[in-house]
């Protein structure tokens, strides 16, 4: 159960070695300890989140998850929830891709999509039944300023998380009355692996400050929060900026 | 699934929604066991809701709502014993007996609790120190278990069962009737004494003197006082008149009663109106008009039990975030941990009104009751940022103390940490896996502690 001052005391990473999965964690072990269940392939880095956690704290179990299988959500969400229930689970997975090679290979294009948008999907259906069914939870979800607009040089992406964006924010007023609660989070660029070697943007950010927004966002209640705050105005401007001016912006 | 309704307990945190039942007899209750037992989420009674965390929740789960079981089965005026329904509040027991002349054993701050809760949550008012809790004032109770039978136990009658149940927040099953030892008194006037004392230490002093000398007593603490006026506060202390006590006028009827709400909060304040500055100025002149020291002051139920009761639905007034409710007590010898505990809570700045102060007497053998020889603090604090880090650093400096946490006040509390305060926790689990082997009664409370 999430307590009344808003700590939780189950966690569940999806898509667990993420940079920004693993911050998360963290970060709540900070105040407590809690039970951590990382989903994710079966990689050296899994092992090695898990020994990490273990050692900051938590009681954590391992379970398989891989987004390229359509069955692997309904399986990977029974197995979190055998030792309990989901208090909070952050959806967290994704690739960001080569620009280059998806703006020409419809293959690979429709991979990303499988990976960050489908799977996203159905990992939040599944995740909104079970805990609809327990009455209480948070889902945590990982969207991306990429996903407010998307840009010339990574629109694949870009719509994927717009997908992804416009997905659980519908499902977060679905929920509204059942005790779950949907965080829809959109950081900027976050300096992590997976944007290892790309040149940075203006307004990045790190793992650990996204992890602190998510706490703080799920302690509040609240449905959207941007890393770093000032992101919300921002993209609130590159929104209503004319299509001619905004394909000539430098990223 | 049927219709859910959002739960929440005093303090308005932390609502989850379940199937809310109301129940008329004892095979209404067994016709939502069983369904509960099929849905894997369990059933948990509830009274009045006067709890102020998760106890009287169930996410996901069904929940009885009591209170529509409210009968006086049997009363003797000879001996004062009464067998009731569980559902019958605090509230009703005094509009029914104080003019015949007897009084609940044992009342909290508020009439409005039932007796089930009462015994769930073992409570104590301020003669814990001469009375002890109310299940000690409970001859026995009819409990339905998970395998739907109707077992009477009481402190000679599978005491186990008994003193686990006492305490222990609905999770052994449903309390259905019970007996009460009823309080005999002359008038429903109290004589109450007040003194006003400048500090914490003059306060201990006091109290460790001279409590013995009253039938009732408790101390409100302004807890914004910083430094040398850490602990000031106002102590008051009383016992029921007797006939020859009262001013002529009211020798007439002696037992005249009136307990009702006179005002109700509405559901408007917005958060934060509770502020320092706002809180601080009611605390000095709540302190300020309190005389120095006053005796045998003549004082109505209502105004020296429950004077909260007076304001219905006062937990409004801290806004939609909710508040939470600290209360905690160390052993006598400790009090350098209540000073501690106090001085961090005045130093953070809590919005807090009044703080309770009050000395315990012996405790009882409940599992998980929470009186224990000692001081007891509590205190109201709105939800706000930092808080929960406090808390648990608070709890730190208590358990340190070998003190412990109140159930029904808890919202918050870590579960590894409740484990260390209550020792005979494994002895409770036990009862329920002996009673419940299923687990079919639990609660919000028991899954975020893991009871």
């Amino acid at each position: 159960m999430i307590d009344a001052l808003g700590s939780p005391s189950s966690l569940l990473l999806v898509g667990g070695t993420s940079d920004i999965a693993v911050a998360t964690a963290r970060r709540y072990l900070q105040e407590r300890p809690l039970r951590v269940v990382v989903a994710a392939r079966d990689t050296p880095r899994r092992a090695a989140v898990a020994q990490e956690l273990t050692a900051a704290g938590a009681v954590v179990e391992v379970v398989h998850f891989d987004a390229e299988d359509a069955g692997s959500p309904e399986r990977m969400v029974a197995a979190a929830a055998a030792g309990g229930d989901i208090d909070v689970a952050v959806v967290a997975f994704g690739q960001l891709g080569d620009q280059d090679s998806l703006a020409s290979d419809p293959a690979a294009a429709g991979a990303l999509g499988q990976v960050n948008f489908v799977a996203p999907v159905v990992v939040g259906t599944v995740l909104a039944n079970r805990m609809r069914n327990q009455g209480h939870g948070a889902i945590v979800a990982l969207s991306s300023v990429a996903g407010e607009r998307a840009r010339r040089s990574n629109y694949v992406y870009g719509s994927t998380k717009a997908g992804v964006d416009a997905f659980y924010s519908g499902l977060a007023d679905s929920l509204v009355g059942t005790g779950v609660s949907v965080l829809v989070v959109r950081p900027g660029f976050v300096r992590s692996k997976m944007t290892e070697g790309l040149p940075e943007a203006p307004l990045s950010t790190t793992p650990e400050a996204v992890a602190e927004a998510i706490v703080a966002g799920v302690r509040k209640g609240r449905h959207t929060v941007w890393v770093p705050g000032a992101m919300r105005f921002v993209m609130s401007g590159l929104r209503h900026t004319p299509r001619a001016v905004f394909r000539r912006l430098p990223f | 699934m049927s219709d859910t309704t959002l739960l929440n307990g005093w303090g308005r945190t932390a609502p989850t929604p379940a199937v809310l039942t109301p129940v008329h007899d004892d095979a209404e209750v067994r016709a939502v066991l069983a369904v509960a037992s099929a849905t894997g989420r369990g059933v948990v009674a509830r009274g009045l809701a006067r709890s102020y965390g998760d106890a009287a929740q169930n996410a996901g789960g069904h929940v009885l709502d009591m209170t529509a079981a409210d009968a006086v089965l049997a009363f003797d005026p000879g001996t004062g014993l009464v067998d009731v329904e569980a559902g019958i509040s605090l509230d009703e027991l005094m509009n029914r007996f104080v003019p015949q002349g007897f009084f609940v054993p044992v009342t909290p701050g508020t009439r409005l609790v039932t007796v089930g809760g009462a015994i769930g949550a073992d409570i104590h008012g301020k003669n814990h120190h001469v009375a002890g809790s109310f299940a000690q004032h409970v001859r026995w109770l009819d409990l339905l278990t998970a395998d739907g039978e109707v077992h009477r136990v009481g402190p000679d009658q599978d005491p186990d069962l008994f003193w686990a149940t006492a305490g222990g927040m609905g999770l052994t099953g449903v309390i259905l009737r019970a007996q009460v030892q009823l309080k005999p008194i002359e008038s429903s006037r109290c004589l109450v004494d007040t003194d006003r004392t400048p500090d914490l230490d003059s306060l201990m002093t006091l109290l460790a003197e001279t409590d013995h000398l009253y039938e009732y007593s408790v101390a409100w603490i302004d807890t914004l006082a910083k430094g040398k006026r850490m602990g000031r506060s106002v102590v008051t202390r009383g016992r029921f008149a007797a006939l020859d006590e009262l001013p002529p006028k009211r020798r007439a009827d002696p037992l005249e009663y009136h307990g009702s709400i006179k005002i109700s909060v509405p559901d408007v304040f917005p958060p934060g109106l509770l502020n320092l500055a706002t809180v601080a100025a009611f605390n000095e002149l709540w302190y300020r008009k309190a005389p120095t020291r006053k005796r045998d002051q003549l004082q109505s139920i209502p105004t020296f039990f429950h004077p909260l009761d007076a304001v219905g639905g006062w937990n409004r007034i801290y806004g939609p975030r909710g508040f939470v409710q600290y209360q905690v007590t160390v052993p006598f010898g400790q009090e350098e941990a209540m000073r501690e505990v106090l001085d961090r809570l005045s130093s953070f700045g809590t919005a807090s009104f009044l703080a309770v102060l009050k000395r315990f007497g012996p405790g009882n053998p409940g599992m998980l009751s929470y009186p224990s020889p000692g001081w007891t603090l509590a205190l109201d604090i709105p939800v706000m940022k930092g808080l929960a880090g406090l808390l648990d650093s608070l709890d730190e400096v208590v358990v340190a103390a070998e003190g412990r946490t109140y159930l029904a006040k808890d919202s918050r509390v870590r579960p590894e940490t409740f484990a260390t305060m209550y020792p005979r926790l494994d002895d409770f689990r036990a009862v329920r896996r002996r009673v419940d082997p299923d687990g079919v009664f639990t609660s919000d409370l028991a899954r975020r502690l893991s009871l």
